[in-house]
């Protein structure tokens, strides 16, 4: 899967746009991640996972910064979650389904926040960036 | 057997009562064959699909969407009993159509962020849990009778 110009300026231009609420659409994500599938909370089991939770919020906006990261660096996506890969392919080892089930809920997000925003060209491009960031974190696990 | 909550019923009817079929159908399947371009290998005859504005715009497209929605909709009619329902239907898509179950998966996933555009902040983590819910007891209904 290669990104063309054309999802690159796409991707750019929506993180552009959502750009200081991308902690909030993190956050919302990892909620929906958990709600629709309970699976993805077993990765979970020293957090708080309940409404409003503090470390869901937190872990959010970690997972939003490096989302953010990736679309800054777009052309070089391996190399700026380079170590992000080594941790997940080291450390935290999340089976590589779970990357399109984040990648579902952070789709909504982005649909119910900003349904105009998400045209279709818009959503494949995104759908295929997410795709590729999860490539990049699982890159390293064999 | 499945078992569905009253608070998902309301959620599953709550969001069905104000979805247009036609519209949400078409949008569906166009961003199906936008999104995962090589879904477009089961509609050679459907003419234009060059482009996300002629897929979008294409009737055969629309009205296929439209048909798919429809019987979308027998499965919330019902929920007790979605293999059932989906039994005639299955047999058709491994036995004639050869669609992978994949697709299924893919399409429901689709309609999910179709619904979150048309529903935005309505649609809640609640709501969009039970509908992944829904689409994916469809999704397994349909690939059921395969062989």
């Amino acid at each position: 899967m290669v990104l063309s110009a054309n999802d690159k300026t796409n991707v750019k231009g929506l993180f552009g746009k959502i750009g200081g609420q991308a902690e909030e659409y993190g956050a919302e994500t990892l909620e929906r991640m958990f709600a629709a599938y309970p699976q993805t909370k077993t990765y979970f089991p020293h957090f708080d996972l309940g409404k409003g939770s503090a470390q869901v919020k937190g872990h959010g906006k970690k997972v939003a910064a490096a989302l953010v990261e990736a679309a800054n660096n777009i052309d070089d996506i391996a190399g700026a979650l380079s170590k992000l890969s080594d941790l997940h392919a080291q450390k935290l080892r999340v089976d590589p389904v779970n990357f399109k089930l984040l990648g579902q809920c952070f789709l909504v997000v982005v649909a119910s926040r900003n349904p105009s925003l998400l045209t279709p060209e818009v959503h494949a491009s995104l759908d295929k960036f997410l795709c590729a960031v999860g490539t990049v974190l699982t890159a390293k696990y064999r | 057997m499945v078992h569905w909550s009253a608070e998902e019923k309301q959620l599953i009817a709550g969001v069905w009562a104000k979805v247009s079929v036609e519209e949400c159908g078409a949008e569906a399947l166009a961003r199906l064959l936008i999104v995962y371009p090589w879904t477009q290998r089961f509609f050679d005859n459907f003419g234009n699909l060059s482009s996300p504005t002629a897929i979008v715009g294409n009737p055969k497209v629309r009205a296929h969407g439209k048909k798919v929605l429809t019987s979308f909709g027998e499965a919330i009619k019902n929920l007790d009993n979605i293999k059932g329902t989906f039994s005639k239907l299955s047999e058709l898509h491994c036995e004639k159509l050869h669609v992978d179950p994949e697709n299924f998966r893919l399409l429901g996933d689709i309609l999910i962020i179709v619904l979150a555009t048309h529903f935005t902040k309505d649609f809640t983590p609640a709501c969009q849990a039970t509908w992944q819910k829904l689409v994916g007891l469809v999704a397994h209904a349909l690939a059921h009778k395969y062989h």
